[in-house]
């Protein structure tokens, strides 16, 4: 009977606890409402830390969706003036030194912008995460001050990048403030810091993040933006290769 | 009969001058049998190298592949129709997937290819028995420029990324089972060499493969749509005119050797003419038609050839044998060129070439020797005998 009673009062206690974690799901529309948007126009800077230098390149970022992307490099002088446009698998590049377009596909999509911790893909995407995850509340942690959800995620649909994430969730503005992404076998692959969560509009959002490839050396990639504009209208010719050359 | 006796007579009394210009002129033979020699036997180790490495009797490329387009990777692999794969378990064919993906040696990242191939082929002559493992570890296999590009050495571990076919990342270690050294970069620079079934495991690729190359002994496959046969002789075809265009720099060289030859020739015949006008006006005086003088005097020309061969043969036979056994030492390493040439390379001299160089040779001094003598028909006898320039 006593045991009886230990294993209910037990049970009972672990379903409070798992009574406080919000769900998996509405967690994930709610980081989704403040991290995607329909489209977005943002200037960033990319300081890339190297083994010896460290480098800052400043773009200027259009994004309808998660399909269409187009960026054009401002700083430095010799990069000022390169353009990027993505449509759906593909990449193309307009490089002004060379008047010339080239085409990135496949697997060069997930190569190092410019010896940096971003691929192409990190660079240009903006992906949901409700949908294509299962997410789950499986604690919780404290990170600079802010206490935090700790989700772990688990891909839903079979094709996506990382099958695997964790995310720190801060716990009032519904933004994650550290994100793991996992290989498949579950190897740690990649890591982001997120800070400086500004109110923008009605979401918050991160002002400053931290990518960092795991599997290489080196202190990662930050990207600081410096103005950002969310669901304004973006004209359909900026997403087309003429505007590459413009 | 003559002619040649009084020819040679009068060569070799022109002492110094004659022996100048033939040795100049044995030079030319001697320097264009080798450099000719050079690239056939270049020729010869590449072909056999890109045979035995990587191209075999010829390959079945999966419809989309094309090696200069990394962008058709993602779509190029197909399972094996049955006969195929009967062949591929005889051995007869070594069926390759190919993907692309990342390394990440001494916490760099690298891009490369990773090629999955059975680890009991015995077609290609890949170390790939060394792919084999029952330990659970993913044995690879390496180059050796790539493993000096990279810093690896046999029994490290590297952290192999890549995505499978759905595009998901996933990430493992290989542990390096073994370095080989090869002369065909294709087959080493920028990739690292797992287990067919491993790789096929990783992409979600049961089954499938890239291409297949064909052994001697493969029998003709029936023809499949998803597959393009691809001869010995195209996949050569690189290779091949990388040769020929090294070639062309090999025919500039020589003929400017053999220009300055021909000059030194020219330049000797137009002083005999000039200074020997007595002599050619009492050969006429003697009885001799003009058209006689003149091939008497295109005959000396072109017997510099004949003894240009002669000494040439006395020094050149001994040098070209020595390093034709020998080899000749490459300083830079064949990745540096991105084509297959080993560190030695061995000339190979064939009749032909030895025949046609010296044939060439002669035809060329014979046309030299010729020129200027044909101002002798021009010549008055009388003149001539007096010994009045003319």
């Amino acid at each position: 009977m006593k045991k009886l009673i230990t294993i209910l009062l037990l049970t009972c206690s672990l379903m409070t606890v798992s009574a406080q974690y919000p769900d998996g799901k509405q967690l994930l529309e709610r980081i989704d409402r403040n991290m995607s948007s329909e489209n977005r126009i943002f200037t960033s800077s990319m300081i890339i830390y190297g083994r010896r230098t460290t480098h800052t390149v400043k773009m200027k970022t259009w994004t309808a969706g998660e399909k269409k992307s187009f960026t054009e490099y401002l700083f430095p002088a010799r990069e000022q003036g390169t353009k990027m446009l993505k449509l759906e698998e593909q990449l193309w590049i307009y490089s002004p030194s060379t008047d010339r377009i080239i085409q990135i596909a496949g697997h060069m999509l997930r190569q190092s912008v410019m010896g940096s911790d971003l691929s192409y893909e990190d660079l240009m995407e903006d992906n949901r995460l409700e949908g294509q995850y299962d997410a789950k509340v499986t604690g919780t942690e404290v990170i600079d001050g802010n206490q935090c959800w700790v989700v772990e995620l688990k891909a839903v649909v079979p094709e996506i990048a990382y099958q695997g994430m964790k995310l720190w969730v801060d716990q009032e503005r519904n933004i994650p403030l550290r994100e793991e992404m996992y290989a498949k076998g579950g190897t740690l692959l990649k890591r982001t810091e997120l800070s400086d969560v500004q109110r923008i509009g009605n979401r918050w959002y991160p002002r400053k993040i931290l990518f960092r490839d795991m599997l290489r050396d080196g202190k990662g990639t930050e990207f600081l933006i410096e103005d950002i504009e969310f669901n304004v209208q973006i004209p359909e010719h900026i997403f087309s290769k003429a505007s590459l050359k413009k | 009969m003559l002619a040649l006796k009084l020819a040679l007579r009068n060569l070799l009394g022109a002492g110094l001058r004659t022996w100048l210009n033939v040795i100049v002129l044995s030079f030319s033979f001697i320097i264009i049998i080798w450099t000719k020699g050079l690239l056939a036997g270049w020729d010869r180790q590449a072909r056999n190298d890109m045979i035995e490495w990587e191209v075999g009797q010829g390959q079945y490329w999966q419809s989309n592949y094309d090696p200069y387009d990394p962008f058709t990777l993602n779509e190029s692999h197909e399972t094996l129709p049955e006969s195929y794969r009967s062949a591929a378990e005889a051995n007869l064919l070594v069926p390759v997937l190919i993907t692309q993906g990342s390394i990440y040696p001494q916490g760099r990242m690298q891009p490369v290819l990773i090629k999955g191939i059975p680890p009991e082929q015995q077609l290609l002559k890949l170390p790939t028995g060394l792919l084999s493992s029952d330990d659970g570890d993913i044995p690879g296999i390496l180059g050796k420029s790539m493993a000096e590009s990279t810093g690896l050495s046999e029994g490290d571990y590297v952290t192999v990324r890549w995505r499978d076919r759905n595009g998901t990342f996933d990430a493992t270690e290989v542990r390096i089972a073994g370095i080989f050294e090869t002369t065909v970069p294709s087959v080493d620079v920028g990739q690292v060499w797992l287990a067919l079934e491993d790789l096929q495991k990783m992409m979600l690729m049961p089954g499938e493969a890239t291409i297949l190359v064909r052994g001697s002994n493969a029998v003709a496959l029936p023809a499949d749509e998803a597959w393009v046969v691809k001869e010995q002789k195209e996949l050569l075809s690189d290779i091949e005119n990388i040769i020929k265009a090294k070639g062309m720099i090999g025919v500039i060289i020589w003929g400017i050797l053999l220009m300055m030859a021909m000059l030194a020739v020219f330049d000797t015949q137009v002083l005999s003419i000039f200074r020997r006008q007595k002599e050619i006006g009492t050969y006429i005086a003697l009885g001799m038609t003009r058209r006689q003088v003149v091939g008497l005097f295109t005959t000396e020309g072109a017997m510099h050839s004949v003894l240009a061969a002669l000494v040439g043969a006395l020094y050149g036979i001994p040098l070209l044998t020595m390093q034709a056994l020998r080899g000749v030492a490459i300083p830079v390493s064949s990745s540096d060129f991105g084509i297959a040439m080993a560190e030695r390379l061995y000339p190979v001299y064939s009749l032909s070439l030895i025949v046609g160089t010296v044939l060439i040779v002669m035809i060329v001094t014979t046309i030299v020797s010729y020129w200027p003598s044909r101002k002798i028909a021009k010549l008055n006898p009388t003149e001539a005998l007096r010994g009045r320039m003319q």
